[in-house]
């Protein structure tokens, strides 16, 4: 089963990449509002049980892949 | 004093804090990772460096390796923990240590000498400075953007728990002085019970006139006094 793991910081976490980012992209002439720099991950178990491999995935989350100080984190079903 | 630095794989500060805390006569062992016995310790540095290439998150892969659970085990039985500059990341990165730190402000890497001031001086690691005493210090990271959520920031301020601010020459602590755009020019940070500290400059680098200064050495006969 695979799963697909997108961490963002949270809301009021500064993002300087993010911010060079959106200010090349203005510079190149592409205009946007915001743009937010974050991690992707994909995930793949050998559980069958869907609740229980979200279960395991959200655990993976938890303890390692995110920071839960300054990250959120969204899981979904690939 | 018994002390213990681990290594990992990318710590490249191990051997200047071994140097230090052997010309500061401690009694000194370094312990690899791997190792899941920690030898009898009085004090243990995480040094700094680029364990695990700062993969993940700085920190982050070494906050989860095999000789961590001792070290989490002995600072909960009250042994001195001080973890420099990456030493700081893992520490946050166990919960040993509240907080986090982020990327620079303007994303640079910075390596210079800068001024930090003593906030609290009645601890184990601080007890021989004097009290708002400046340090000129050496700092040398990518990620030492302290930050953290306000119920912990209030934590550290109303029991004293913030080590060193970033200051100017003369003390002052603003925005121009500091380098990495950490909250409230934070530095390093003690937890509750003020047995680990946690900070980005690096004492180490400051024991010998003939290389930089001796403001780092008081740091250490603190911890010996």
């Amino acid at each position: 089963m695979k799963f697909s793991v997108t961490v963002t910081l949270k809301k009021d976490v500064l993002d300087p990449q993010g911010k060079v980012v959106q200010n090349t992209l203005m510079n190149i002439g592409l205009n946007l509002r915001n743009i937010r720099q974050g991690k992707y991950f994909e995930i793949e178990i050998d559980e069958k049980d869907q609740a229980k491999a979200r279960e395991n995935v959200d655990q993976m989350c938890r303890k390692l892949l995110v920071n839960l100080i300054i990250e959120d984190y969204k899981i979904d079903k690939l | 004093m018994k002390s213990s630095v681990i290594v990992f794989p990318g710590s490249n500060c191990d051997r200047d804090i071994a140097i230090a805390l052997k010309k500061m006569n401690f009694k000194n062992q370094m312990v690899w990772h791997k190792e899941t016995k920690l030898p009898k310790s009085d004090l243990i540095v995480l040094p700094g460096g680029f364990s695990y290439g700062d993969y993940l998150r700085s920190g982050a892969i070494a906050g989860k390796s095999l000789i961590i659970d001792e070290v989490i085990q002995a600072a909960n039985n009250g042994c001195l923990i001080l973890g420099i500059c990456n030493g700081f990341q893992i520490l946050t990165e166990t919960g040993l240590l509240k907080g986090t730190l982020l990327r620079n402000k303007d994303l640079k890497f910075i390596n210079k000498d800068i001024r930090v001031k003593v906030v609290n001086n009645e601890t184990k690691f601080t007890n021989k400075y004097k009290k708002n005493e400046v340090l000129k210090i050496n700092i040398a990271h990518n990620e030492g953007n302290f930050f953290t959520g306000g119920a912990h920031l209030k934590e550290l301020q109303e029991n004293n728990l913030i080590a060193f601010k970033y200051c100017d020459e003369k003390g002052n602590i603003d925005d121009q002085s500091n380098p990495n755009g950490s909250l409230e020019n934070i530095a390093g940070i003690y937890n509750l019970k003020k047995n680990i500290l946690g900070m980005m400059p690096h004492p180490e680098r400051m024991v010998d006139k003939l290389i930089s200064n001796t403001d780092g050495v008081n740091l250490f006969s603190s911890l010996l006094n």
